[in-house]
C-alpha cells in the first residue's frame, strides 16, 4: 500500500465519513476484497493504535461497523477493546463495550481482563453505565466472569434503580445458565421480583421464569399461585402470553392447576382482541389441557376462525393449531375438512405442507383409498416440488409399520403404478423398493405386481425418463421373479430386450437382461415340457396334436387369442403338471414362436458381448451361452419331429430343467444381523492382511489358460503377473520361487523367447537390490511379449 | 432460548443491521444470513410470514425496502413476534422521525442500542415504547 499521507494521517475519518466513503463506492464495493474496505481496514489497523482515547474510540467505532455488516474479522483487535472499555469517559465507553458484545466469545483470551472493569462498572452511580455493563455480560458471559460477578449481580438484583433492576433480572439467566451455584444466592431475590408485581419489571421476571419452567417445569411448581394471580390481574399482553407458555408447562403436572386455569384461559379466549393471545390461549388449549372438551371446542372454533381468514398468516397458525389436535380429537379435523383441504391448493408452500400433514395424519383404513385419490388429483395439479411431497408422504404413510393400513394390495399395487406415471415423480427409489418388498411378502399380490409391471415395461416412452429407471428395474425383476404368473412371456421378452433399452444405465440394463434370462428359461422349460408331453401323447394315440397346434398357431402375437381356441382344442393332452399354472403359456410355445424368441435374443444382445459394462457383459455371455445350446436341439427338432416316437432326453433340456429350477427356489430376506450369528469355525483367520497371500500363493502355477472366455494372451499375462508378483516380496526365500517361475516358463515356452538368452546366473540376482532385481525380471518378462 | 437473532436487510440482500444472541463464527453468520435472505426475499406478499429453517423459525416483515427478520425457537408465538417486529419499527419511527434505510445505516448504534434495550438474553424486557426510548433520549442530552 502506498505511504500514508500527511491528509490521512492528520484528519481522522470518522463513521459517517466511512459510511458515506462506502456509498460512494460502486456497488461492487461491499465485497470484502473491494480496495476501499482494505484502505478503510488498514487506517483502522493503524488509528487503533494510538494512544488517543478519541482515535482509538473512533477506529473502534468503525471496525465493529466493518465487523458487523461486511464480516470483517476483528478478534486481532480484542485487546483494544479493553482499553476502551477501561476510558471513564461514557460515549467512548459505550463503543468500548458494543465492540466486546459483537466480538467477543468463550474462546477470547482476554475475557479475564474485564473482569475487574465490569465490576467497577456494575457497582457505578451512574445507571447507564450499569446497565452497559449488564448488556455486555448477558452476550458473553462465561462461567469464571458470572462466578466472579455474581455478588455484584446479587445486590442489583434489589437495586432500588428499576432500570437497573429489570436489567439484572434479564442477566441473571445467563449467570444460572454458566454459573449454577448462583441459583442458590440469587433464586430469592427473584421471585421476590415475582412477587412484587412492579409493571415495569414484570416482563423481564415473567420472561425469566418462562425460561426456566422450559427446562425444568417440576422445580417451579410452587410459584404456580403467583402465575396465577398474574394471569388474572395482568393486562399486558406480552407478559400473559409468557405466563400462558409456563402454564402450558406445568398444567400437565398437576390436575388440580389445569382445573383451575382452564376457566380463565377460556375467557382470555373469548375475550381479547389480539390474535396473538387468541392464538397462545388456543395453543395452550390444544397441547396441554386438551382432556377439558369444552376448552378444546371453544379452541377449534377459534381455530376455524383462523382458519378461514385470508390472511396467510393466520390459516398457517389455524392449520397448525388443527395438526396438533388430529390425533386426539380427530372430530375437530373432521368439522373443517373442507378448509383443510382447499388449503392444499393454496398460494403458499407452508401452507399447502402444513394442510398436507393434516391430511396424512388422518389415514386410516377406512380412507386410505378416498384420501389417496384425493392427494394424486391434486398432485396432478400441482408444481413439482408439492406434487413430490403428497406422493412421499403417500408412501411413508402407506408404508408405515409394514403396510398396516393397506389391505387391498391389488389396488395399492395399481396406486404404486399410477404414480410412476405422474410426469413429475421422482420418487423412483422408494417406489422401487416397495414394489420389491410387497412381491416379496405378499403372495397374492404377485398377479397385480406382474400385470403392472407389463404395463411399465411395455411403454418405450418411459425408458427416457431418468427418474422412473429405478421403477424399471423393479418391474423387470418382478417380471422375471414371478414369470409364471405372466399372461404372455414373449410379450414380455419383447418389452425387456426393445431397442430403447439402450437409454438405461448399465446396471439397471443389467437387471433387464437377467429378467430376459428368467423369462428365457421358463418359455423352453414349458416348452420343452411341453414337447415331451405331446411326444409321449404322440406315442400314446398316434395323432399329432402338437403339429395341429402349430398350424393353429398364428403370428406370434396373438398369443391371447389363439390360447382360447387352444384350450378347447386339446384339453387333456397336458400333462396335469403344468396344467396348474393357471396360465396357457405352455399352449403357446410352439417351435415357430421358440425359434422366433432364439433368434431375438440373438439380435437383441448379440451386440452386447462386447460391452465394455461388466455387469451387461457377463449376463449377456450367460444367456447367449444357453441359447447356443439348445438352438441347436430346437433347430434340430424341426427336421424330426414326425420321426420322433422315442423321446431321448438331451443335454439341453437337463440345463434347462436345472436352471429353470433354480430360479423357481424362492430366495427369502436375509436378516441384517445374520452375519454376525454364524460362528467363525475354527482355524479360519479372516482379519489377515491378504498381501500375506503372494507368500503362500507364490509357488502356485497358474494353468496355461484353456477358460473359454479369455485368449491366450490374458493367461500369459495372468502368469507373467505372478511373476512380477513374486519378484517384488521382500523375502529372499520367494525369489528363489520365483527364479524357478521364471525358468519353467522358459523350459515351457522357450520357443518364443526371442533371443537365445543365456539364463541369467540368477543366484546372482538375490544378491542385488530388491528394486533392480524387479527391473530386470520385467525387462525379461517384456523380451518374452 | 427464545430469539436467536435479528437483522434487518434491503431488497437487494445487503445487511444493515445484525444482532445475535448465540455465538456464531463469522464463516457462519455469512453462510447462515446468505441462506435465510434468500429464502425470505424469494416469496411473495401473499405466503405467510414464517419460515420454518433449521431447527428454528424465522418470523419476517417487509417494511418499506428494508426486511425484518427474526429468528426464534420453535415454541415462540409467531403473532407475538411479528407485534414485536412492528414495535421495534414504531420505536425508531418515534426516535429517528420517519425512519428510513439510511438512518438505520447512519446511525447503526444507536439502532443497536435501542434493540438492547428491548431484548435482552433473547428475552423481550421492555415493551413500552417510552420506556425504552427514555433512557436513549437521556443519554444523548447528558452526552
Amino acid at each position: 500500500m502506498a505511504n500514508p499521507s500527511i491528509m490521512d494521517t492528520l484528519f481522522q475519518r470518522s463513521l459517517e465519513d466511512l459510511i458515506k466513503g462506502i456509498r460512494l463506492q460502486s456497488p461492487d464495493s461491499s465485497t470484502p476484497t473491494s480496495s476501499f474496505l482494505c484502505k478503510s481496514m488498514e487506517e483502522i489497523r493503524r488509528e487503533i493504535k494510538s494512544t488517543d482515547p478519541h482515535t482509538k474510540s473512533i477506529a473502534l467505532l468503525k471496525l465493529t461497523y466493518l465487523n458487523s455488516i461486511y464480516g470483517f474479522d476483528m478478534s486481532w483487535a480484542a485487546f483494544h477493546v479493553v482499553e476502551v472499555i477501561s476510558y471513564p469517559q461514557f460515549p467512548l465507553k459505550k463503543i468500548g463495550y458494543s465492540a466486546a458484545t459483537a466480538s467477543f466469545h468463550d474462546g477470547t483470551d482476554v475475557l479475564l481482563l474485564l473482569t475487574n472493569q465490569l465490576r467497577k462498572d456494575l457497582s457505578s452511580s451512574n445507571g447507564f453505565e450499569v446497565s452497559l455493563a449488564l448488556q455486555c455480560l448477558s452476550v458473553i458471559g462465561t462461567t469464571d466472569l458470572c462466578r466472579d460477578l455474581c455478588n455484584e449481580i446479587f445486590t442489583l438484583l434489589s437495586s432500588t434503580r428499576i432500570y437497573v433492576k429489570k436489567k439484572a433480572i434479564a442477566v441473571v439467566l445467563r449467570v444460572f445458565r454458566k454459573y449454577q451455584d448462583a441459583v442458590g444466592v440469587c433464586f430469592k431475590r427473584l421471585v421476590d421480583n415475582l412477587e412484587s408485581s412492579e409493571p415495569q419489571g414484570m416482563s423481564a421476571v415473567v420472561g425469566v421464569f418462562c425460561e426456566l419452567t422450559l427446562r425444568d417445569p417440576e422445580g417451579y411448581l410452587p410459584l404456580a399461585p403467583e402465575f396465577y394471580r398474574i394471569l388474572i390481574d395482568c393486562k399486558n399482553n406480552w407478559v400473559l402470553i409468557k405466563v400462558l407458555k409456563i402454564f402450558a408447562k406445568l398444567a400437565p403436572l398437576e390436575p388440580r392447576l389445569a382445573k383451575k386455569i382452564v376457566d380463565p384461559i377460556c375467557e382470555i379466549m373469548r375475550r381479547t382482541m389480539a390474535k396473538s393471545l387468541m392464538f397462545e390461549c388456543i395453543w395452550t388449549v390444544v397441547s396441554s389441557l386438551s382432556e377439558y372438551e369444552s376448552a378444546v371446542k371453544l379452541a377449534v372454533v377459534k381455530a376455524r376462525e383462523l382458519l378461514v381468514d385470508d390472511d396467510p398468516n393466520l390459516k398457517y397458525l389455524g392449520l397448525k393449531a388443527l395438526s396438533s389436535l388430529a390425533f386426539n380429537h380427530p372430530w375437530a379435523v373432521v368439522e373443517n375438512k373442507d378448509a383443510v383441504i382447499s388449503s392444499l391448493s393454496d398460494a403458499d408452500p407452508n401452507i399447502k405442507l402444513a394442510s398436507l400433514r393434516i391430511v396424512m395424519s388422518m389415514v386410516s383404513e377406512d380412507n386410505v383409498v378416498e384420501i389417496s385419490r384425493v392427494l394424486i388429483n391434486y398432485s396432478l395439479k400441482s408444481d413439482p416440488d408439492f406434487c413430490n411431497e403428497i406422493l412421499r408422504s403417500i408412501l411413508t404413510t402407506c408404508s408405515r409399520n409394514y403396510y398396516e393400513v393397506v389391505f387391498d394390495f391389488d389396488w395399492y399395487i395399481s396406486l404404486l403404478g399410477e404414480m410412476s406415471r405422474i410426469p413429475y415423480c421422482q420418487r423412483g427409489e422408494e417406489i422401487e423398493n416397495q414394489l420389491i418388498d410387497i412381491g416379496m411378502r405378499v403372495k397374492d399380490a404377485r398377479q397385480e405386481l406382474v400385470r403392472v409391471a407389463r404395463d411399465l415395461l411395455i411403454d418405450p416412452a418411459l425408458l427416457g425418463n431418468p427418474f422412473l429407471h429405478r421403477i424399471l428395474s423393479a418391474a423387470a425383476w418382478v417380471s422375471g421373479e414371478y414369470v409364471e404368473l405372466s399372461k404372455s412371456p414373449f410379450e414380455l421378452m419383447e418389452a425387456l430386450l426393445q431397442p430403447r433399452t439402450s437409454l438405461l444405465p448399465p446396471l439397471i440394463r443389467a437387471v433387464y437382461i437377467q429378467s430376459a434370462f428368467k423369462v428365457l428359461v421358463y418359455c423352453l422349460h414349458s416348452y420343452l415340457l411341453q414337447k415331451e408331453a405331446t411326444a409321449s401323447s404322440f406315442a400314446a394315440d398316434g395323432n399329432t396334436p402338437w403339429i395341429e397346434n402349430s398350424a393353429i398357431q398364428g403370428p406370434e402375437g396373438s398369443d391371447l387369442a389363439t390360447s382360447e381356441l387352444d384350450r378347447e382344442f386339446n384339453p387333456r393332452d397336458f400333462s396335469p403338471s403344468f396344467e396348474n399354472n393357471g396360465h396357457s403359456i405352455s399352449k403357446l410355445s410352439t417351435h415357430k414362436s421358440m425359434v422366433n424368441l432364439l433368434n431375438l435374443t440373438e439380435m437383441a444382445l448379440g451386440p452386447l458381448m462386447e460391452s465394455h459394462e461388466v455387469e451387461i457383459q457377463e449376463r449377456v455371455r450367460n444367456i447367449l451361452g444357453v441359447k447356443e445350446l439348445v438352438k441347436q436341439e430346437i433347430l434340430d427338432h424341426s427336421a424330426q419331429k414326425e420321426e420322433n416316437s422315442e423321446k431321448k432326453e438331451s443335454d439341453a433340456s437337463k440345463i434347462i430343467e436345472l436352471i429353470y429350477h433354480s430360479f423357481s427356489e424362492e430366495l427369502g430376506p436375509v436378516s441384517a444381523s445374520a452375519q454376525a450369528r454364524i460362528t467363525v469355525p475354527n482355524g479360519l483367520v479372516l482379519k489377515d492382511n491378504l498381501a500375506e497371500l503372494e507368500i503362500i500363493c507364490g509357488d502356485i502355477e497358474l494353468p496355461v489358460s484353456t477358460s473359454f472366455s479369455l485368449g491366450t494372451l490374458h493367461s500369459r499375462e495372468k502368469e507373467v503377473l505372478s511373476l512380477d508378483d513374486a519378484a517384488s516380496n521382500e523375502d529372499s526365500e520367494p525369489s528363489t520361487e520365483s527364479t524357478s517361475l521364471l525358468s519353467e516358463h522358459y523350459k515351457r515356452h522357450k520357443l518364443y523367447y526371442l533371443l537365445e538368452r543365456k539364463m541369467m546366473p540368477f543366484p546372482l540376482i538375490i544378491h542385488l537390490p530388491m528394486k533392480v532385481r524387479f527391473r530386470i525380471i520385467r525387462s525379461m518378462i517384456s523380451m518374452i511379449l | 432460548m427464545g430469539i436467536r437473532f435479528i437483522l434487518m436487510v434491503n431488497k437487494q440482500g445487503q445487511t444493515r443491521l445484525a444482532q445475535y444472541y448465540e455465538y456464531l463464527t463469522l464463516e457462519q453468520r455469512r453462510a447462515l444470513e446468505g441462506e435465510i435472505v434468500r429464502k425470505c426475499l424469494a416469496r411473495n406478499e401473499q405466503q405467510c410470514s414464517f419460515v420454518e429453517h433449521r431447527n428454528y423459525k424465522i418470523v419476517y416483515r417487509r417494511y418499506a425496502s428494508l426486511f425484518f427478520l427474526v429468528g426464534v425457537d420453535n415454541d415462540e408465538n409467531e403473532l407475538a413476534i411479528l407485534e414485536f417486529i412492528h414495535l421495534i419499527v414504531e420505536t425508531m419511527d418515534q426516535h429517528f422521525g420517519n425512519v428510513c434505510e439510511l438512518d438505520i445505516m447512519f446511525h447503526l448504534e444507536k439502532a443497536h442500542f435501542m434493540l438492547e434495550e428491548m431484548v435482552m438474553n433473547g428475552h423481550m424486557v421492555e415493551t413500552s415504547k417510552s420506556n425504552i426510548l427514555a433512557p436513549i433520549q437521556l443519554m444523548e442530552k447528558a452526552v
